[in-house]
């Protein structure tokens, strides 16, 4: 069947570097069924209607191979999209209403814009510091020398994760971002590497919640800790470890992405990274371009709680659905000249922090990591390069992003 | 005094929401001719929702309230003088100030006012209050922050519910008269509008269901609230909530098919004459307009809320700028917003003629649900409870005019069961084709 050599041929890491005319042959089927009885879709139209629709679920995925832990927990996280876990303590991300809701709104209370707002000025000082590591170099490499180490550092200033225990964080976040790729095919040792990573941070993560209710410092964990207190609401302390480690992992690998994939465009656009320079105030709109144009997430996959019907076509009970956001992004039924990079058109609606229900929580944080570095990188870096187009890619088709991004420099500012 | 006819053109009568976006559509669909638009209140057009909400409430001051312009209009404007008659044989329009307007084209966006209470020398008592415009608003905030005694608030209508809202969040006393068992009944029916009963009694509201008012007593000042049972209530405060009539007494002269219920147009928005023939210069769009709704059968309809006065008003300017061989039909999904007692109320469709009631999401005890109505089998309008992000999937079907209930199998769906809707029996005509009455938005 021809739609299902497509949505393979997404997955093959061969196409990595430019799966975009593959998810334009994708559309001209907008509901695809694959052989493996998954459905793609991909039409903006379609997703739109899709993730406003209350028969997606997000639970009680179909089951894996993978072994189980037998730890539920840990079962959510390294079997993330495949294993049928208990739903218990599951993070909001594979929840649905009414539990996600409540989980959720624990979150976004403690994630408003003040909080958000309050990062404004670490995250610069990280970016000049990181940039001015590179001083003295002629080459930056953008994922090791700023995209990764950023947002870490970001989320451990959020949650609230002391200065000292950053590298340790770093390296268990690093290690457990190549589990949350729904692609992923880890070897063994990989997936016990990932185990005794997640055991570790799980266990420090515990203390620092313990610690945090004691000694509330300001911080996000702090508040998620302190809830229930006067009798309100309260988290459970597994929920809140899920959550914590859900928003390390999720914020860290898609900012990677969000700030890589959107210097390789700039430096693949330089009329665009010239303007970006002179006109700072155009960051906002280049960056949801950018969201829209090279999304850091290209699909996620849900359930149909019941028969759909979409554009003619019924999906049944229990189908898994890819709803393939960045192919949304593209589709020239919604957006005029998809395939060009341009941060003027007036429709920008993308699907780059998904859409509905699942509605990136992190969006706000995103944004401003990304205006703030790209800005920082187009002002300092004197005559910047790419070294190699295209890069290498990381092999995640969905976490897509390149595996690390090389640019010459002449000096930095 | 009477002056030189204005030069010709294209009049907007009606300086609101529907008048604003009218005159935006036609000068982005290209008409570069004169433009008129005249409006009763001194006010550039501003937006009505957040009166009985934000400004209330003390949030947000009456005058903040102005809509901003979305297009450069290049129009004159006649404010604060109402057009008194149309002639519609001469295209000349007659204003208060003795101004007399010609046009080749009339959009009539009048909108509509707040039924007054009936007794004119009662409703003239001062501490007699309703809430339509800005300027009511701000006397009702200014007397509220007074803090009266007892605020008497005639009408369980959503304008009605907001107010007891923002009253008891201000701490006043309140109390509640309708003559149906709930509030909310003739927009959302008994089975809904128990729960907002619920947040009555919760919010401690007095709610006197099944009741009506006599008469409204006092000595220059309103004193007492007399109720048909016999019984008297102490206020200092009264508003009179008891939802609109449309804005067409000006055209009592033209000949057209206008009432208390609207203008009647036909599908493409044009006028029609006493004796049913359309007026192919003459318009009508918004909460005056009367006409016939495509998606519930071409029942004659006159929708009082905001998405309608956008969207008709576009509609109509469109049209008005078309060949007559190229007058489009006007279709439109009805649909609202209120929020009161801390909840967000979403609705779409119209639910006049229900025959069922079926809770598809959430729970009407936890007050967070999402709830279709259905009439011989089919999806005919849905409101929700805090729960709008769902809306949108159930205003598809809806449109669509899929069965009742229209989506089985969702998340947090609990075993559906067909409920009666509680609609009150109708009234006798006060005005006729009106949907969910009293609403705003």
């Amino acid at each position: 069947m021809a739609d299902d050599t497509l949505f393979s041929q997404v997955l093959d890491p061969a196409n990595r570097a430019d799966p975009y005319p593959l998810y334009a042959r994708l559309r001209e089927t907008p509901v695809a069924r694959q052989s493996d009885g998954k459905v793609v879709v991909s039409t903006h139209a379609a997703i739109r209607s899709l993730v406003f629709d209350p028969r997606l679920s997000s639970e009680d995925l179909p089951p894996s191979r993978r072994p189980r832990t037998g730890n539920p927990l840990k079962d959510w996280f390294l079997n993330p999209l495949k294993d049928r876990v208990a739903n218990a303590h599951r993070p909001l991300i594979f929840r649905d209403p009414p539990a996600h809701d409540a989980l959720r709104g624990f979150v976004m209370a403690e994630f408003g814009v003040e909080r958000v707002r309050a990062l404004h000025g670490r995250v610069s000082s990280l970016v000049d510091a990181l940039i001015e590591n590179c001083r003295g170099r002629d080459e930056v490499c953008l994922v090791e020398d700023l995209s990764y180490p950023l947002p870490v550092a970001v989320i451990c200033d959020l949650l609230g994760v002391p200065e000292a225990d950053e590298p340790q964080f770093q390296a268990w976040a690093t290690q457990l971002a190549t589990a949350l790729e729904p692609d992923a095919r880890g070897d063994e040792a990989t997936r016990r590497a990932n185990v005794a990573a997640f055991d570790a941070i799980a266990s420090y993560m515990r203390a620092l919640i313990k610690a945090k209710r004691r000694h509330p410092t300001g911080d996000m964990l702090s508040g998620l800790a302190a809830r229930g207190a006067s009798g309100e609401a309260r988290m459970g302390e597994v929920d809140l470890i899920s959550t914590a480690i859900l928003l390390l992992v999720a914020g860290h690998e898609t900012t990677v992405n969000l700030i890589t994939n959107g210097m390789l465009t700039l430096l693949r656009h330089p009329d665009e990274l010239e303007r970006l320079k002179s006109e700072p105030a155009r960051a906002p709109r280049v960056i949801e371009e950018l969201l829209r144009y090279e999304p850091p997430v290209h699909f996620r996959t849900r359930k149909a709680l019941g028969d759909i019907d979409i554009g003619g076509t019924i999906i049944p009970k229990g189908t898994a659905i890819i709803l393939l956001f960045a192919a949304a992004n593209r589709d020239p039924a919604r957006f005029a000249d998809p395939d060009r990079f341009d941060p003027d058109r007036p429709d920008i609606q993308h699907f780059g922090f998904g859409g509905g229900l699942h509605y990136c929580v992190g969006a706000p944080l995103a944004r401003i990591q990304a205006e703030i570095a790209l800005l920082a990188l187009c002002r300092r870096l004197h005559d910047p390069r790419l070294l190699a187009d295209p890069p290498p890619y990381r092999p995640g088709a969905s976490l897509r992003g390149p595996e690390m991004l090389g640019i010459s420099i002449t000096g930095i500012t | 005094m009477s002056g030189t006819p204005e030069p010709l053109g294209i009049a907007i009568v009606g300086a609101s929401l529907a008048g604003l976006r009218g005159a935006e559509a036609l000068r982005l669909n290209g008409y570069d001719g004169p433009l008129s638009i005249v409006g009763d209140e001194p006010y550039r057009p501003y937006d009505r929702p957040p009166l009985s909400k934000h400004v209330l409430a003390g949030e947000l001051a009456a005058g903040a309230t102005q809509l901003p312009n979305l297009v450069s209009l290049d129009a004159r404007w006649h404010l604060g003088q109402a057009a008194i008659k149309l002639d519609r044989e001469a295209r000349i329009i007659a204003l208060a100030g003795g101004t007399a307007l010609s046009f080749d084209r009339l959009l009539i966006a009048t909108g509509a006012q707040a039924r007054p209470w009936p007794d004119p020398e009662a409703a003239r008592l001062s501490g007699v209050h309703t809430l339509r415009g800005r300027d009511d608003a701000a006397d009702l905030r200014a007397a509220l922050v007074k803090n009266p005694g007892r605020v008497v608030i005639v009408g369980a209508g959503l304008i009605g519910c907001e107010a007891a809202s923002c009253c008891r969040d201000l701490g006043l006393p309140v109390t509640l008269i309708d003559p149906n068992p709930t509030p909310l009944a003739r927009s959302l029916g008994g089975a809904i509008g128990g729960v907002i009963a619920g947040c009555l009694r919760d919010a401690g509201v007095d709610f006197r269901p099944g009741t009506q008012v006599r008469a409204l007593e006092g000595d220059g000042a309103v004193r007492r609230v007399a109720l048909s049972n016999g019984a008297a209530i102490d206020a200092d405060l009264v508003i009179v909530a008891l939802g609109a009539v449309r804005a067409t007494g000006w055209l009592a002269a033209a000949a057209l098919m206008a009432d208390a219920g609207g203008v009647t147009c036909d599908g493409a928005c044009r006028v029609l004459t006493a004796d049913g023939t359309a007026v192919p210069e003459i318009y009508a769009a918004g909460d005056v307009a009367r006409w016939p709704i495509p998606l519930y059968d071409g029942r004659l309809v006159s929708i009082e809320h905001w998405g309608n006065a956008v969207e008709q008003a576009r509609h109509a300017a469109r049209n008005m700028l078309a060949a007559p061989d190229d007058q489009r039909p006007y279709d439109h999904l009805p649909a609202f917003w209120s929020s009161q007692f801390g909840i967000n109320i979403k609705a779409v469709g119209l639910t006049e003629g229900a025959d069922s009631l079926a809770v598809v999401q959430g729970s009407l005890a936890a007050r967070r649900f999402l709830a279709v109505y259905g009439q011989a089998g089919r999806s005919i309008a849905a409101v929700s409870f805090d729960e709008a992000r769902w809306l949108p999937a159930y205003a598809e079907r809806v449109a669509a005019r899929r069965p009742f209930p229209p989506i089985r199998d969702a998340n947090d769906q609990p075993a559906i069961t067909s409920l009666p809707p509680g609609f009150p029996p109708p009234r006798a005509a006060r005005h006729h084709g009106v949907a969910m009455g009293g609403a705003h938005g």
